[in-house]
């Protein structure tokens, strides 16, 4: 038996191909949007990867230190070090930074991290170009998606950085590249104030009883120096020592340090649950309406090609047509629209996918999985036009 | 083959019950030969589509019998549970209008009725070519519709409804779109084909200029027939 529905695209190629490039767009932009949200999830898992972490100590009642601000004594570490199963301790900060690159402001998150010997938690990975922090200020690791080059030198908050070292997909959790700097000057800069706030608060203090004290001269100067430094670091991220299972370290850490530690698992669901969660739902919303916007094309599509073919479809049934046979040229044709179209589709993501700001990750499965959802779409948009094939009464071929 | 043609008696169709009853058919007595071509005719509003529905087994009649070759189709309700297999395989369908599908070449229109029916493609298409050359068509064979004049459209829809070799034959104003010279030739055709392959064909027409050329002729009016002789003049 020849194929009716092969037959009829190829008598009326130009019109399947053309409708198939317009669905294709439409496939393409869902895949996409898809991409995006697999880019989301792997960007948190990669700065999760990244750290070379296996515990995060944050402060005690805290999400920290990504989904909320936690604060630590930056000496705690050297505590942690003595607790059992502990390989490193490493200080860690983390700020949301425009950097300055030429005429434009690149957003950033600036890492400060202790310079250290490789394996040392918190120090990028993947280096591309360059090397480590090796100095204790004023050295940077970019991330290459910043722009920055190799000796380039970039200005945070007061300070002018060198960078030494890029790295590549070193991203935060919403994609912005990192900077690396030495944890001593991102403390310094986390809560750097201006030269007028300065002024302002030595002034306050100055005309507080309570600090400038006639008989204890040094006091005013003790406080005035307190509130311009910070002994404060965001997190301590542990490795452990091989074989330790983090649960096991984690535990101790919670009840004789009484501080708050999270696992990569825990962390991974801190990011996933809450941080990108409304992100993720939004992208996952914009599917369904995406799946469903192009059901209802096929749909009107398939339902419009059936239309034009009333008369041929009384004549096949006149003549002896199963319903079966006409169906099944119908939902061929549908599904052959599906397949132009998520072919068209996928070629288009991967063209357009490169000049997306945020990093987008088409993955082999979805697309696999992408083009069995097409195929069913297309195959339950063709019932509408099927239904009104079977409807179709022989007697229109006879007319009168 | 064909057996006895066809044979109707007391045909009666009625659309809507009660007071708002319709009797479109009231008891239609018809018999044609294989081999033989009869005319049918009447005015608007007689019954011709009603009846030939009824013979294509596409509408219900309410009453009545009648037998194809020598299987009774109907007699007070259909004796065959595939009406769709019955057309395909039983009756041959000639309209007004060539209704070729327009994304199949010349050879599978014709070729398809034997394929639907699970004859192999070669062989379908190799009925279906014979038939071309029989009507003079084979050297549009690889043709589309589209690229056919009216006549070469209205003879392939002839091989279309001859390929499976049916008992009979219902032509719906075949000659309508054509010339005289065209209509003429169609009939001949018509009239060649049930002779060698012993089909009943039944024309229904209103064209005045191929009414002379059947040999029996029935009158359809108010829904019931009458026979008459026809002239039988010949085709030129």
């Amino acid at each position: 038996m020849i194929s009716l529905a092969g037959r009829d695209i190829l008598h009326s190629w130009g019109k399947f191909v053309f409708t198939g490039v317009g669905l294709g767009l439409l496939i393409g932009v869902t895949l996409s949007m898809a991409g995006i949200y697999r880019g989301m999830v792997d960007d948190a898992k990669v700065m999760l990867d990244n750290t070379g972490a296996d515990l995060w100590v944050v402060q005690q009642g805290t999400q920290g230190p990504y989904a909320e601000s936690s604060s630590l004594y930056d000496d705690l570490y050297r505590s942690l070090l003595a607790m059992p199963g502990v390989e490193y301790a490493a200080n860690v900060t983390y700020l949301i930074m425009q950097v300055g690159h030429g005429e434009q402001d690149v957003s950033t998150m600036v890492v400060g991290v202790t310079a250290g010997k490789p394996g040392t938690p918190g120090q990028p990975r993947n280096l591309v170009a360059g090397r480590h922090i090796t100095r204790s200020h004023y050295e940077a690791v970019a991330d290459i998606t910043s722009g920055f080059q190799l000796g380039e030198r970039i200005r945070i908050r007061r300070n002018l950085y060198t960078v030494v070292g890029l790295s590549k997909r070193t991203v935060s959790y919403n994609g912005d590249p990192m900077v690396f700097i030495p944890i001593k000057d991102a403390q310094e800069a986390q809560f750097l104030k201006d030269n007028d706030s300065l002024v302002q608060q030595r002034r306050r203090n100055a005309e507080n009883p309570a600090f400038n004290r006639a008989g204890i001269p040094d006091l005013l100067a003790v406080v005035n120096a307190s509130q311009s430094a910070n002994t404060y670091v965001n997190a301590v991220l542990v490795k452990l020592k091989p074989g330790t299972l983090p649960e096991d370290a984690a535990e101790p850490i919670r009840r004789w340090k009484r501080l708050q530690v999270y696992t990569r698992t825990q962390m991974e669901s801190i990011l996933m649950d809450k941080v990108i969660a409304k992100s993720a739902r939004q992208i996952a919303l914009f599917l369904v309406i995406l799946s469903i916007v192009s059901a209802a094309i096929v749909a009107f599509i398939i339902y419009t090609l059936t239309l034009g073919k009333i008369r041929e479809i009384a004549v096949l049934k006149l003549i002896g047509t199963k319903n079966r046979t006409i169906a099944g040229m119908i939902m061929q044709q549908s599904l052959a629209l599906g397949v132009i179209g998520f072919v068209v589709g996928k070629i288009t993501a991967t063209f357009w996918v490169p000049i997306f700001p945020k990093y987008v990750l088409l993955e082999p499965l979805d697309s696999v999985a992408g083009f069995f959802a097409v195929l069913t779409i297309c195959a339950l948009a063709s019932l509408v036009a099927i239904r009104m094939a079977l409807k179709v009464d022989p007697a229109e071929a006879i007319g009168g | 083959m064909s057996g006895k043609g066809i044979h109707i008696e007391g045909l009666k169709k009625r659309y809507g019950e009660g007071d708002t009853a319709v009797h479109a058919l009231k008891g239609v007595n018809m018999q044609v030969a294989p081999g033989e071509v009869v005319g049918l005719i009447g005015p608007s509003g007689s019954g011709k589509s009603t009846l030939l529905k009824c013979l294509g087994a596409v509408i219900d009649p309410t009453a009545g019998r009648m037998v194809l070759g020598d299987e009774v189709i109907f007699d007070n309700g259909w004796k065959v549970r595939d009406l769709g297999a019955l057309r395909r395989d039983k009756i041959g369908f000639v309209f007004q209008a060539p209704y070729l599908i327009p994304f199949l070449d010349v050879t599978d229109n014709v070729a398809l009725l034997p394929m639907l029916a699970g004859i192999p493609n070669g062989e379908a298409r190799a009925k279906a070519l014979e038939l071309l050359t029989a009507l003079d068509v084979q050297h549009r064979a690889r043709a589309m519709p589209s690229q056919l004049s009216g006549g070469e459209q209205q003879r392939v829809a002839i091989a279309r409804g001859l390929v499976n070799r049916p008992p009979v034959i219902l032509a719906d104003e075949p000659t309508a779109p054509l010339d005289s010279e065209r209509a003429m030739a169609v009939i001949r055709i018509l009239n060649d084909m049930a002779r060698q392959f012993e089909t009943a064909i039944i024309v229904v027409t209103h064209d005045e200029k191929i009414i002379p050329t059947f040999k029996r002729i029935y009158h359809i009016r108010d829904g019931v027939t009458h026979e008459e002789a026809g002239e039988g003049r010949g085709f030129e």
